[in-house]
C-alpha cells in the first residue's frame, strides 16, 4: 500500500477552497463518528480495563501493567499462540502456493472451461465460515460423514480427522478451502494488470512459458501477495469459527485454550475474567499487527 | 485480459485435469451438501455420503426446517436480513461518503485519518470483539439488534477500496466545474459523482453483504435471546442441540438450514460476479 493518492491542489484560495475543504471533511465524518464508537472506544476501554483485576474479595483495584505480566508467563495462553503460529507457518504458505499454482494456470489461457474454473474456486469464499466449519465437520465424522465410508474402503482408518494429533490439519483443511479462491482471485487480478505488449515483447525475445512465469507473471503479482499473505496472518491469529464450531461436534477434543480468541472468549463469558480477557486480546493484537507490519515491510522492501 | 496475441495458447489437457482436482475439492462439500439435504436422520447415519439415500426427504425436511422449534428459522431468516439490510447498508453509504471526501477534497487531518484507517483494517476483528462487547454491555447495548448492527457499519476495507475506486472514477475537472457553475457540493455529489460511483459502490456492498451475512463472532458474544439471533447463530445452535448430552436428533435440520442459508448468498454472488472481480483488481492494482 502506497501514500495516499495525491489531490490537484484548488487553484483558487480564500473562502471557496475553505467551503470546498469544509464539505470534504462533512464527507469524511459519519464514518469517524461510527469508527470512533466501534473501533477507537473499545479499543481504549479495554486498555483502561486491563490495567485493573477484579478479585471476589477485595473487589476492583489497580494494578498497573500486572495482567500483562501474567500474560507472559500464563502457559494457557502459549499453548494457543503457538498453536496458530505453527498453524499459520504451515497453513499459510500451502493455501497461498494452491492459490498461485491455480491463478497462474487460470491466466495462462490453457485451460479448457477457465470460466467455470474461476467460479468455482471462488464459490466457497461466499459460504459462511459457520456453514463451511460444520459441512467438514459432518463430513469428518464416522457416522454422518465420508470419513467412515472411506475408512470402509481402505479397510483401516485410513483418515482420523478428530484425534489429538490430526485435529490442527483439519482445521487447517477447512481453513484452505474457505480461502483458497479468494486468494486466487485477488493474484489473477494482479496478473490481468500486465500489458499485453509485456507478453508480446517476451515472445519477440523468444522467452518460454516458465521464463515469461518466472520474470513477468512473478514479479507482477508479488504486491498482491504480501497482502494475501498479510490478511492470511491475521486470519490465522483470530482463529475462532472453524475450532469452535468442531467443538461443538467433539467437544472433549478442543480446549479452552486451543487459540487465544478462545481462550479471551472463555475468560470473558465463562471465567467473568474481563480486565484478563481484555489482557490476552491486546497482547494477541499487538503481536498479530507487529507480525502483519514485519511481513508487508520485508515484503515491499525486495519490490524496490 | 490475458488474450495474448503473441500466440494463441494451446488448451492443455494435463494442465485441466490437474486444476480438476481443486475444483472437486471446492465442490466437494457442497455436493455432499446437497445429496445430504434430501436425507431424514437415519438415512443421514445410514448412506454414502456423495449419493441419494432409502428415500427421498428433501420436501420434509424444508417443512420440518421452518416448523420445528416454534418456527423461529424464518425469524432468524428475517433478523439476517435486518442485519444485512441496516448493517452493510449503513456499512456502503458511510465507507462511499468517506472515501469519496477523502479521494476528492483536501483538508486538515486527512493524512491522519489514512494512516488510522489503514492501520485498523490490520486490527484483526475478532480482536476487537471482545472489548466491543465490554464496552457495548456498560452501555446497556448487547443482547440488542443495535450491537450487531453498529459494528456492521464500519469497514476500513471498504473505505479504502472506495477511496481508491473514487480518485480515479471521477474527474477533478468535473469537480470543478460544477463549483464554477455554483452547484454545492453536496449537489453535485448527488447529482454528478454518484453515478460514476456505481461500480465502485456495487463492490463495496457486496463485500459487506457477505461480511454480514456470515458474521458470527459478533452475534455469539453479543446476544442471548435467540430471537434475536441471525442465521449463523441459530444454526449453531441448533448443532449445539443435536450434538449434546440427552440430544435431539436434528442433524438433517442443520443441514437443510445450512442449505438455506448458502442459496441467497451464492445468489447474490453469481449475480454480481462482474463487479467482484473488478472491485478485487481494483484494489489490487493500487496497492
Amino acid at each position: 500500500m502506497s501514500a495516499a493518492p495525491p489531490i490537484p491542489r484548488p487553484r483558487r484560495g480564500g473562502r471557496l477552497s475553505a467551503r470546498v475543504s469544509r464539505a470534504g471533511a462533512g464527507f469524511v465524518t459519519p464514518f469517524l463518528v461510527a469508527f470512533a464508537l466501534v473501533f477507537v472506544a473499545p479499543l481504549a476501554y479495554s486498555l483502561y480495563l486491563s490495567l485493573f483485576r477484579t478479585q471476589l474479595v477485595g473487589g476492583t483495584r489497580f494494578v498497573g501493567l500486572d495482567n500483562y505480566a501474567a500474560v507472559f508467563v500464563d502457559p494457557k495462553f502459549w499453548d494457543g499462540a503457538l498453536r496458530v503460529m505453527l498453524f499459520l507457518a504451515v497453513q499459510v504458505p500451502v493455501m497461498l502456493a494452491i492459490a498461485l499454482v491455480a491463478a497462474l494456470a487460470i491466466d495462462s489461457g490453457r485451460l479448457h472451461g477457465r470460466r467455470l474454473f474461476r467460479i468455482g474456486l471462488f464459490l466457497p469464499y461466499a459460504v459462511p465460515g459457520v456453514v463451511a466449519a460444520m459441512m467438514w465437520g459432518f463430513m469428518y465424522s464416522d457416522r454422518v460423514g465420508l470419513t467412515g465410508s472411506l475408512n470402509d474402503l481402505a479397510g483401516f482408518e485410513l483418515l482420523v480427522p478428530y484425534t489429538k494429533q490430526w485435529l490442527l490439519v483439519s482445521i487447517g483443511n477447512i481453513v484452505t478451502w474457505e480461502f483458497v479462491g479468494y486468494n486466487m482471485l485477488i493474484l489473477y487480478s494482479a496478473l490481468k494488470t500486465v500489458p499485453a505488449e509485456t507478453y508480446e515483447a517476451a515472445a519477440i525475445d523468444g522467452a518460454g512459458q516458465f521464463r515469461i512465469v518466472r520474470h513477468i507473471k512473478l514479479p507482477a503479482v508479488r504486491g498482491a501477495l504480501v497482502i494475501a499473505t498479510v490478511f492470511s496472518i491475521i486470519g490465522s491469529f483470530q482463529l475462532f469459527n472453524e475450532p469452535q464450531i468442531l467443538k461443538g461436534l467433539v467437544p472433549n477434543l478442543i480446549p479452552t485454550s486451543y487459540t487465544p480468541n478462545i481462550y479471551a472468549y472463555t475468560l470473558s463469558f465463562q471465567g467473568n475474567q474481563v480486565s484478563y480477557a481484555a489482557t490476552v486480546a491486546i497482547v494477541m493484537g499487538v503481536i498479530t499487527a507487529g507480525i502483519a507490519y514485519l511481513v508487508q515491510l520485508r515484503g515491499m522492501r525486495r519490490d524496490s | 485480459m490475458a488474450g495474448y496475441s503473441y500466440s494463441r495458447p494451446r488448451r492443455s489437457i494435463t494442465l485441466t485435469v490437474l486444476l480438476g482436482f481443486l475444483l472437486v475439492y471446492s465442490v466437494l462439500p457442497l455436493t455432499w451438501l446437497l445429496f445430504s439435504i434430501t436425507k431424514d436422520q437415519p438415512d443421514l447415519l445410514g448412506s454414502f455420503g456423495l449419493w441419494f439415500g432409502e428415500g427421498f426427504a428433501l420436501f420434509d425436511n424444508l417443512g420440518q426446517v421452518f416448523t420445528y422449534d416454534g418456527g423461529i428459522f424464518s425469524r432468524w431468516f428475517l433478523n439476517t436480513l435486518v442485519y444485512v439490510v441496516v448493517g452493510a447498508g449503513g456499512a456502503t453509504l458511510l465507507a462511499t461518503a468517506g472515501g469519496y471526501g477523502l479521494a476528492k477534497y483536501r483538508f486538515r487531518g486527512r493524512n491522519a485519518v489514512f494512516a488510522v484507517v489503514l492501520g485498523a483494517i490490520a486490527v484483526p476483528g475478532t480482536a476487537l470483539a471482545v472489548p466491543t462487547f465490554l464496552l457495548f454491555s456498560q452501555l446497556g447495548l448487547t443482547n440488542t439488534m443495535w450491537a450487531i448492527i453498529l459494528p456492521s457499519l464500519v469497514s476500513p476495507f471498504g473505505l479504502y477500496l472506495m477511496w481508491v475506486f473514487a480518485a480515479e472514477a471521477v474527474p477533478t475537472e468535473l469537480l470543478e466545474a460544477a463549483r464554477v457553475d455554483g452547484a454545492s457540493e453536496l449537489r453535485t455529489f448527488f447529482t454528478i459523482s454518484l453515478r460514476l460511483l456505481v461500480p465502485g459502490i456495487v463492490t463495496v456492498a457486496l463485500f459487506a453483504i457477505v461480511a454480514t451475512w456470515n458474521n458470527y463472532f459478533l452475534p455469539l458474544i453479543m446476544l442471548n435471546d435467540p430471537n434475536l439471533y441471525p442465521l449463523t447463530l441459530g444454526l449453531y445452535r441448533w448443532l449445539a442441540d443435536a450434538s449434546g448430552i440427552g440430544a435431539a436428533p436434528v442433524f438433517h435440520l442443520v443441514i437443510t438450514g445450512a442449505f438455506l442459508t448458502i442459496v441467497p448468498i451464492v445468489v447474490v454472488f453469481l449475480v454480481l460476479q462482474r463487479y467482484w472481480q473488478s472491485g478485487l483488481s481494483t484494489g489490487s492494482v493500487k496497492q
